[in-house]
């Protein structure tokens, strides 16, 4: 009997929980009932189907947009026959007499240049087709027709004319806004392109000043660290793919720190402290050897003190957790909390706020960096990174390289 | 039997998976160590990982308990569980690592694009990584039992708190260091007593009738009937009882039995003269899976071979704990490298548990009768050796077998937590992943103090059967089908894993009691059915929504399949070091 209970326990649970989920994913705010007077109650209606149509169109005017905007417009609307077109097809057709696809689309043609509606009579031979009149109503978007938006009712209704235009001027801003989206993400991919490749300016001349220190002295470790300086290079300036792996950036930091330990020799020391696990997790490209950058260049330059840095990349389940902390001077945090809100921005190299931008843009507003700091008392910076995200391939459109 | 060896032995295995665990990471100082602490995991290292993760208790104990109760037809239970590997080196292994994904999960969404999908396929990962823990705190729990004598529930709570602890602590910091660690324990375990008990074996004039039917028994021994069974004698019997025989109470007094069929009450002590042929076991009273499953194998013996063929063929890429350590290899390659080197080590360790099976058969059958057979693997050192060795061999064993609770439990449990901690809890973090952990042991414990009783790789058997159903259509036509859509793996998932999770959930209840007939062996080996209606449910509910084909199917595909030189990611940090 306790075999049985056992199974039924195994058996019910995840139908509850399955149940559980579909019931949060189908509740919706059916029931207004006892909220307001009738005309309350149209309005709360009226804007949940609003509401309802909007996600969609937010992704654009498609095929797939449009028919899954287009069952709620014509609820919104009331009309018997509801059609939205781009400038040249009809995307969808909700509703009754859709052999009137042609005729619309033949009368189609005007409005879209005057960007002006139009209502007019639909010539059919069906004796009893159930839709006599259309409007259309253009969609515009920057003063350019996108489409258009076709109501048909069996009767000429001025309340009709007028309730189209009025649904395609808010499909219209709806349309605005996914155009907004467009551009913002436009931006964000410029900003990232912008942003990456800045290799700090004092960087490479003091690598070359240090470089040329050798020359004459250690010609072997002059050609070293000359090769470090292009391996470092090569890795900052590339061109293609936004993303690398952990083992990578880490090999930049590596080529990085040899340049450093020419110039500061004994005063720096690093512990490396790392998970082989996490190794072939991507993550955006050069957004860890700044945060060294920034570790070597608070902690050793304009001082005599030695300094240690350590960089540790942990396993923690679905992320991988890399902490790089230096006992250098640190920072007042309210001075940080400026830095970060992109109020000042601290002398050269990608900033810490570069790195925390672009950290949320990909990851995720949860995913910015952690940074735990106090005036003399070092800097700890941690930066968790799914082992997963969508979109984001190391691989991705890197051609082999020699 | 010294208990004090054993314990000693635990707690050592114990002591060594924190400490490799929490120190076993690569620390550098000096920049010529720089190559080395980066350096990412070999094809070797990461397949003794897998290896040492996947060999679980059902492995360990329960083929050679398998193998002693019904002989050996059960060889296929060894031979399913690495033939699991060749299927997943020719279909899965290479795209799965360049897909990025970590999870089962995360697969579904890279491949499908789609939120509810990627739930679904997080559910089956619970499902199948609490149907896999469950077996594991029983062996745990048969273990401890057979050492200590402590309650049977006691040492699956003992393993659960023990890798509760250790999971949420973050003590699996360097975790293919600890699993490879694993692997080569279990295999030093059964190796080393298996020559020594070879030898005794050769000592003894090497007699070669272990599987003639039935078993005899070596020397008088005394057998404690944990639940009621029907005893089947096919010739008379004297035996020496305490206990409930026949519905008469005998306080130790001799009785002789007559050919034919007798009730032997639960509790009831047997002691049976040397040189009887052991008694042939038919579990009565509660049924249970235990004999479900076995009398369904009796019944239609080509039927149950083939249903465990197949789910244990196709059930091992849809493993969550498998999985994941795939991720570790840095490209596509590696990974098929590491699943070639992982076949042979597995192919290495389950020529052994045979052999503990064989020899079972011969100085320990009356195994067959308490109910706990799975123990073979730990008395056996006791029977034919004896004295400190055996002590010192027996703990050995019984290390090895509690490393092997350790690693698939802990394993499992992280991918579980995994999944609960992003898709089911409300938000991320590293408290919400403690919880996570506790709710993944949680489940598997209550169920197996309520459960009780199955033989441990049967009801492994059962979770294979639920990966194979839901998560190889998923792989294999994600992999290689373009026309796959999101509506069509989620049906799917739920018609092929939804009908093996509601058949093996019958079994596991009793449901239809322990009565023959076609429609109890269908329950009983659900994946010769449930795969196929998997792929089929999902190929046609693909092909009736062609229009939800996602965006960028060739792309995906091509990232899949494409070597990484050609597409990007490259092995090439590998030539410099």
């Amino acid at each position: 009997m306790s075999g049985f209970l056992a199974g039924l326990c195994v058996a019910v649970l995840p139908l509850l929980a399955a149940g559980f989920w579909l019931g949060r994913r189908t509740a919706r705010p059916q029931n207004l009932g006892g909220l307001g007077t009738p005309v309350e109650h149209a309005t709360f209606e009226t804007l949940h189907n609003a509401t309802l149509a909007a996600p969609p169109l937010r992704a654009g005017l498609t095929g797939e947009t449009a028919r899954k905007s287009a069952r709620r417009l014509r609820t919104l609307l009331g009309t018997d026959a509801l059609c939205l077109t781009d400038r040249e097809t009809v995307l969808t057709w909700e509703g009754v007499g859709e052999h009137h696809r042609e005729e619309i689309l033949q009368r189609l043609g005007g409005p879209l240049d005057t960007g002006r509606g139009e209502a007019f009579r639909l010539r059919c031979d069906v004796p009893d087709c159930p839709v006599r009149w259309a409007v259309i109503a253009p969609l515009t978007v920057d003063d350019r027709v996108h489409g258009a938006l076709v109501a048909c009712a069996p009767r000429e209704s001025a309340v009709l004319v007028r309730a189209a235009g009025e649904v395609a001027r808010w499909v219209s801003v709806q349309l605005e806004l996914a155009d907004l989206d467009r551009s913002r993400t436009r931006l964000i991919e410029a900003e990232i392109k912008a942003l990456r490749a800045q290799i700090s300016p004092h960087f490479i001349f003091n690598s070359l000043a240090v470089i040329a220190s050798f020359v004459r002295t250690d010609p072997e470790r002059a050609r070293e660290l000359l090769l470090e300086f292009a391996d470092f290079t090569r890795y900052s300036f590339r061109r293609h793919g936004d993303f690398t792996t952990l083992a990578e950036e880490l090999h930049a930091i590596d080529h990085y720190l040899a340049l450093v330990r020419a110039r500061f020799g004994d005063r720096l020391s690093v512990t490396l402290q790392i998970a082989p696990e996490v190794l072939p997790v991507a993550l955006p490209f050069l957004c860890l050897q700044p945060l060294v950058e920034n570790a070597v260049k608070h902690g050793l330059e304009g001082t005599a003190d030695k300094r240690h840095i350590s960089i540790t990349a942990q396993d923690a389940g679905a992320e991988a957790l890399v902490v790089i902390e230096d006992d250098g001077p640190g920072m007042d945090p309210a001075l940080l909390r400026r830095i970060l809100a992109g109020e000042t921005s601290p002398s050269g190299g990608i900033g810490l706020s570069n790195v925390d931008d672009r950290l949320r843009q990909v990851y995720g507003d949860d995913h910015g960096l952690v940074i735990e700091t106090a005036a003399g008392a070092g800097m700890k910076i941690t930066a968790r990174l799914p082992k997963y995200q969508p979109g984001v391939h190391s691989g991705a459109r890197l051609p082999r390289e020699p | 039997m010294d208990r004090t060896y054993s314990v000693t032995a635990v707690a050592l295995v114990v002591l060594a998976t924190v400490l490799v665990g929490a120190f076993g990471l690569r620390i550098s100082r000096t920049t010529s160590d720089f190559y080395v602490a980066s350096r990412t995991v070999g094809p070797r290292l990461n397949a003794a990982a897998i290896s040492g993760e996947y060999l679980s208790a059902a492995s360990f104990l329960g083929i050679a308990g398998l193998v002693l109760t019904q002989g050996p037809d059960m060889l296929w239970y060894p031979v399913g569980y690495t033939a699991g590997y060749l299927l997943l080196l020719l279909f899965v292994a290479a795209p799965l690592r360049r897909s990025g994904a970590y999870t089962l999960p995360d697969f579904a969404e890279a491949r499908l694009a789609s939120q509810p999908v990627r739930r679904l396929a997080g559910a089956f990962v619970v499902g199948v990584g609490w149907l896999y823990l469950l077996p594991q705190l029983q062996g745990a729990g048969l273990t401890l039992a057979v050492f200590t004598g402590a309650p049977a529930p006691l040492g699956g709570i003992v393993v659960a708190l023990v890798v509760v602890v250790i999971v949420a602590a973050g003590g699996m910091r360097s975790i293919t260091f600890v699993q490879a660690f694993q692997y080569w324990l279990k295999l030093t375990a059964l190796l080393v007593p298996a020559l020594f008990l070879m030898l005794a074996w050769q000592g003894d004039g090497a007699p070669r009738s272990a599987f003639d039917e039935p078993p005899a028994l070596r020397a008088q021994r005394t057998v404690r009937v944990d639940a009621t069974l029907d005893l089947r004698l096919t010739e008379p019997l004297t035996v020496t009882a305490t206990g409930t025989v026949d519905g008469h109470r005998r306080t130790g007094e001799r009785i002789a039995l007559p050919a034919g069929v007798h009730r032997v009450a639960g509790g009831t002590r047997l002691t049976l003269p040397e040189g009887a042929a052991v008694p042939v076991a038919e579990r009565g009273g509660d049924g249970g899976m235990s004999g479900s499953l076995a009398s369904a194998r009796e019944d239609r013996p080509l039927y149950a071979t083939y249903g465990l063929i197949l789910a244990t063929f196709l059930g091992t890429m849809g493993l969550p704990h498998v999985v994941v350590r795939f991720y570790t290899s840095p490209h596509g390659v590696a990974a098929r490298r590491t699943t070639v080197a992982v076949l042979g080590l597995i192919g290495a360790f389950y020529l052994l548990p045979p052999l503990y099976g064989a020899l079972g058969r011969l100085y320990a059958p009356e195994l067959t009768l308490t109910g706990d057979a799975d123990a073979a693997v730990l008395l056996l050192p006791e029977r034919l050796i004896g004295g400190l060795g055996a002590d010192l061999l027996g703990a050995l064993v019984a290390g090895g077998a509690f490393a092997a609770f350790l690693s698939t439990a802990s394993g499992l449990t992280m991918a579980v937590a995994g999944v609960l901690t992003q898709d089911v809890l409300p938000s991320r973090g590293v408290r919400h992943f403690r919880l996570g952990t506790l709710l993944a042991m949680a489940v598997p414990l209550g169920a197996s103090v309520l459960v009780g009783g199955l033989p441990v790789a049967d009801a492994v058997g059962l979770a294979f059967a639920v990966s194979a159903s839901s998560f190889c259509p998923l792989l294999v036509l994600g992999i290689w089908w373009r026309r796959l859509t999101p509506p069509g793996a989620a049906a799917g998932m739920v018609v092929g894993g939804g009908s093996a999770f509601a058949a093996v959930t019958a079994t596991m209840a009793g449901y239809p009691g322990t009565g023959t007939g076609t429609l109890h062996a269908l329950l009983a080996w659900p994946a010769l059915w449930s795969v196929p209606l998997g792929f089929l449910t999902m190929v046609l509910v693909s092909l009736a929504t062609p229009g939800r084909v996602p965006a960028g199917t060739a792309a995906i595909l091509a990232r899949f399949h494409l070597p990484e030189q050609l597409t990007g990611g490259r092995p090439r940090t590998e030539a410099r070091t």
